[in-house]
């Protein structure tokens, strides 16, 4: 679809490093999300493995405990804020685009500035760690009054870093939903998106409604550190759980927000590889924008013993579990795909299939949470801890690998080396449950999270988990080789390199030109749409 | 019993009816969750084998089946009601807090606990009492490492105990967890959570709300003992309230005010301020060499801190929760010690003149601060 006009276009683009400062390119700007967000996960990784290595015995080894909470702080926020979100908006931008046949996201320019705003955000965020007092160190979380009076002083640039992150997040999402909204090829309706479409779309909606609510919470710290307010302070007539119930009301949407493009990715991967059209289409889309909708009203979960009344307790004891019922629809219409399918085990399938048995271990842990009676003996244990990381890790950045080696073909034009990945893989699979399952037993045995030191009975679980902990992070590094070696060359990946494939993506050419859907290509229903008949 | 340091994989049982049943409902969702997750994955993986490419699998063309999916909402459904009923039932009994027969108040600090016996007029600091040796690796690890302290929470068998909760400074989280009882500590609120525990023993627990830099040191130690015990404890206690009062009195020896007071200021003030007087500034300032603790214009300033606090600050107010003799002492070592030497001596009729609002009662700036934060 290269045309004259492109290539006069690309040529007058500036060379060097401001080629890449000034890009309005989706494709570009994708690349730049992507590459960010790997740095943030090495240096969040880093962070992990400082903890995994305090823990390693008990007794204080490497680090005080004044530091340690600012490794366990920081280690949350870089991997929410700076890895996995960015992670999945350079997913977006690469591949949205390319999805629907648009020539490039709505709105360019936009685009570029959401970008630029995170190495800012971030680089701000990291800064404080070598300010006098240290960085933030009251959990990711950030509770006040810890996070207010109690707080370091460089806890002023950890709001306006959170304020910019923030930002970035809101304009990147305003880009998306203009871009599938609007820029849609000819015929193409709603049902007849691909679900990774799909559940950006609904992700974008997430993140516009619950991003002003961080706004406002850390504004309020920044107003009761700074100027004498005490939204946050009993005794100047505020309350501290209403900093959980703000936080909450953000926190709660931002978990889907990293779970739900996750979903659509798997759904694009199980059918290609199972050589079989997606099992409940619309069911799938349903189930999206129910637990979208159930996210906003399950918040105080997070809050079951800050001492809420016993009917809001009920409540959202009730409206926690009701999450389950669109989740397992998801499992299941997954597991019905790969039934009766034709299926092969390339290495994207690998990462999918692994998402679907690990995400389901931590979507279960998660029912178990939801019984407040129950969840008085988990809180705030490592049985949480296990939980949220079974989402987050084996299943949130599994799902990104797998989309990495998914797409990597249409990126550069060649195939990911299978060997290597599959020892990344493999390595991945190991490591990441020796350092998350014990999790679940050091929990239920009583060890409290956040800890820097713990009793002698949690000794075997947290050694086990160290010793996953750097086989999982250490064997990262192979995902930079298979990466760095698939963008220099290897195997040629025609236009369609997976047999099952479906979607535009893989009507333009490998590697993608800069400039693709310049006018927008044939989309016919019957033939091309998820929905179809 | 928790006494041995010995593997544990589930939930205790616990000494209480409620930690049994919360007990029953872990096990039952467990099972549950368990044979869901052996269902779907049995079929996945099945299918992962059966319908292998490799094989000669070709693919079906079915995409979709109301009837299916219609039961595998449902089927949930159903399963999360079975569940949510005897849940529900649990937390109400949970959240039934009357008629109790004992009212303890217990405060958080950072980063210690204070129970204070609501009909008996006897309150006390319960602190880590694991040393500082077995943290940093010098010595052999006892097995109640990090869960042991030094004056434990005394109660009764069988009788309902009510525990209100609040806090001085940040959140913490009150957790024992053979009573199944976790509840935060929010400061400026007050929670309720209640026990009957059926045996006696000692049971452990710790701090499960990140409170500051040492959340992982402030264990909860509940001696449960019987009614007899229960009630020779209590008269053994007062009596000792009774003498810490009576010492106040007395006209204290430097020696005797710098060896109390190295006790004190080791137990109380050196999380922050650290055992050398160092501080960690910019948040805990130093001690050693401070004008306020060197110079006789900062004495005045020094006793109002360390009694009423620095508002906006993480220090909090220790007149209320300290003898006055303790007061006096650690504030005479803080005066005296790292090379601070100011000779100077605070004694304890001192600090119960300025408690009582006496004539000397100084009106300094950070006082007033404490005034308007407690009137606000």
């Amino acid at each position: 679809m290269q045309t004259g006009l492109d290539i006069k276009t690309s040529a007058m683009q500036p060379s060097g490093l401001s080629r890449w400062l000034v890009t309005t390119n989706h494709k570009e700007i994708g690349s730049l999300y992507l590459i960010f967000s790997c740095v943030m996960l090495f240096i969040g990784g880093f962070m992990a493995l400082v903890i995994r290595a305090e823990l390693f015995q008990p007794g204080l080894q490497f680090v005080e405990p004044e530091f340690f909470n600012q490794m366990t702080t920081m280690h949350g926020l870089i991997m929410v804020f700076g890895a996995v979100m960015p992670a999945f908006v350079g997913l977006a931008n690469w591949m949205i685009p390319l999805q629907i046949g648009a020539p490039d996201m709505a709105l360019p320019r936009l685009n570029n500035f959401s970008f630029w705003l995170l190495p800012v955000a971030f680089g701000m965020l990291l800064s404080t760690l070598f300010m006098e007092g240290g960085g933030p160190n009251f959990g990711w979380t950030f509770y006040a009054p810890l996070s207010t009076t109690y707080a370091p002083p460089s806890t002023n640039f950890f709001i306006l870093s959170i304020h910019i992150a923030g930002i970035s997040s809101i304009l990147g999402a305003i880009n998306i939903i203009a871009t599938i909204l609007n820029m849609r090829t000819p015929g193409m309706r709603l049902m007849d998106m691909s679900l990774f479409v799909w559940t950006w779309l609904i992700t974008a909606f997430l993140l516009i409604a619950v991003m002003p609510v961080l706004a406002g919470v850390v504004t309020m710290m920044l107003l009761d550190i700074n100027f004498g307010t005490s939204f946050f302070n009993a005794a100047g007539g505020g309350d501290p759980v209403l900093f959980q119930h703000l936080f909450w009301f953000f926190g709660h949407p931002e978990v889907y927000i990293m779970i739900l493009p996750a979903f659509g990715i798997v759904s694009l991967i199980v059918p290609t590889f199972a050589r079989k059209r997606l099992f409940g289409y619309r069911s799938m889309v349903y189930a999206t924008a129910s637990i979208a909708i159930l996210s906003f009203v399950v918040w105080a979960h997070h809050m079951f013993t800050v001492g809420l009344p016993l009917p809001a307790q009920l409540f959202f004891m009730y409206a926690t579990m009701l999450i389950a019922v669109p989740t397992g629809v998801k499992v299941f219409n997954w597991v019905a795909t790969l039934f009766r399918g034709s299926i092969s085990f390339e290495l994207p399938m690998l990462f999918a299939l692994a998402f679907i048995v690990q995400f389901t271990v931590g979507g279960l842990s998660g029912v178990m949470l939801a019984i407040v009676p129950a969840d008085f003996q988990y809180h705030d244990t490592y049985f949480v801890v296990a939980h949220f990381h079974y989402v987050l890790v084996p299943g949130a950045i599994f799902a990104i690998i797998a989309a990495i080696y998914y797409w990597l073909p249409k990126w550069t034009g060649y195939y990911p080396n299978e060997l290597l990945g599959k020892w990344h893989f493999w390595l991945s699979v190991i490591g990441v449950n020796l350092t998350f399952f014990p999790m679940h037993f050091s929990g239920l045995a009583g060890m409290p999270r956040r800890i820097p030191d713990y009793a002698l009975q949690f000794a075997d679980f947290n050694m086990v988990s160290s010793v996953g902990g750097f086989l999982f992070g250490i064997s990262q590094l192979l995902l930079v080789v298979v990466v760095v070696r698939c963008v220099r060359g290897g195997k040629p990946a025609a236009d369609k390199p997976w047999e099952g494939a479906e979607g535009l993506e893989w009507t333009v050419a490998s590697p993608a030109p800069a400039h693709t859907f310049s006018t927008p290509p044939e989309f016919i229903p019957e033939r091309d749409s998820p929905s179809r008949p | 019993m928790a006494e041995q340091a010995a593997q544990q994989w589930n939930l205790p049982l616990g000494v209480t009816e409620i930690s049994r049943e919360v007990f029953s409902l872990h096990m039952v969702i467990f099972w549950i969750c368990l044979v869901i997750a052996v269902i779907v994955f049995a079929v996945m993986f099945w299918s992962l084998i059966r319908y292998r490419k490799s094989r000669g699998a070709r693919s079906a063309h079915f995409h979709e089946s109301t009837l299916v999916e219609v039961l595998w909402t449902a089927i949930p459904v159903v399963i999360l009601i079975a569940m949510a009923i005897p849940a529900t039932a649990t937390l109400k009994k949970i959240y039934d807090p009357s008629a109790a027969d004992i009212d303890i108040l217990i405060t958080g600090y950072q980063w210690r606990w204070r129970y204070e016996y609501m009909q008996e007029d006897i309150q006390y600091f319960s602190n880590m009492s694991t040393p500082i040796e077995q943290i940093q690796n010098q010595n052999e690890k006892t097995p109640t490492y990090l869960l042991e302290v030094d004056e434990p929470l005394v109660l009764p068998v069988g009788k309902k105990v009510r525990f209100l909760l609040t806090s001085a400074d940040v959140i913490h989280a009150w957790w024992v967890p053979e009573l199944a009882v976790k509840k935060d500590a929010v400061p400026g609120f007050i929670n309720e959570a209640w026990t009957r525990i059926d045996e006696p023993g000692t049971y452990r627990g710790q701090c499960a709300e990140l409170c500051g830099k040492n959340h992982g040191f402030m264990p909860i130690e509940v001696k449960a003992v019987s009614q007899q015990d229960y009630q020779a404890w209590l008269a053994e206690r007062k009596q000792q309230q009774q003498q810490a009062l009576a010492s106040a009195d007395k006209d204290w020896t430097m020696a005797d005010l710098m060896s109390q007071g190295e006790t004190v200021y080791n137990t109380y003030c050196s999380s922050c301020h650290q055992v050398n007087g160092a501080g960690i500034p910019p948040v805990f300032p130093a001690l050693a060499g401070s004008p306020m603790a060197t110079q006789e214009t900062g004495r005045t300033d020094h006793i109002n801190t360390v009694l009423y606090g620095k508002a906006g600050t993480a220090m909090s107010a220790f007149g209320a929760v300290l003898s006055p003799s303790d007061l006096a002492a650690v504030i005479t070592y803080e005066r005296n010690a790292w090379g601070n030497d100011s000779g100077d001596r605070v004694q304890p009729a001192e600090i119960k003149t300025v408690l009582e609002g006496g004539n000397e009662a100084p009106q300094s700036a950070m006082i007033k601060e404490a005034d308007d934060a407690n009137r606000s």
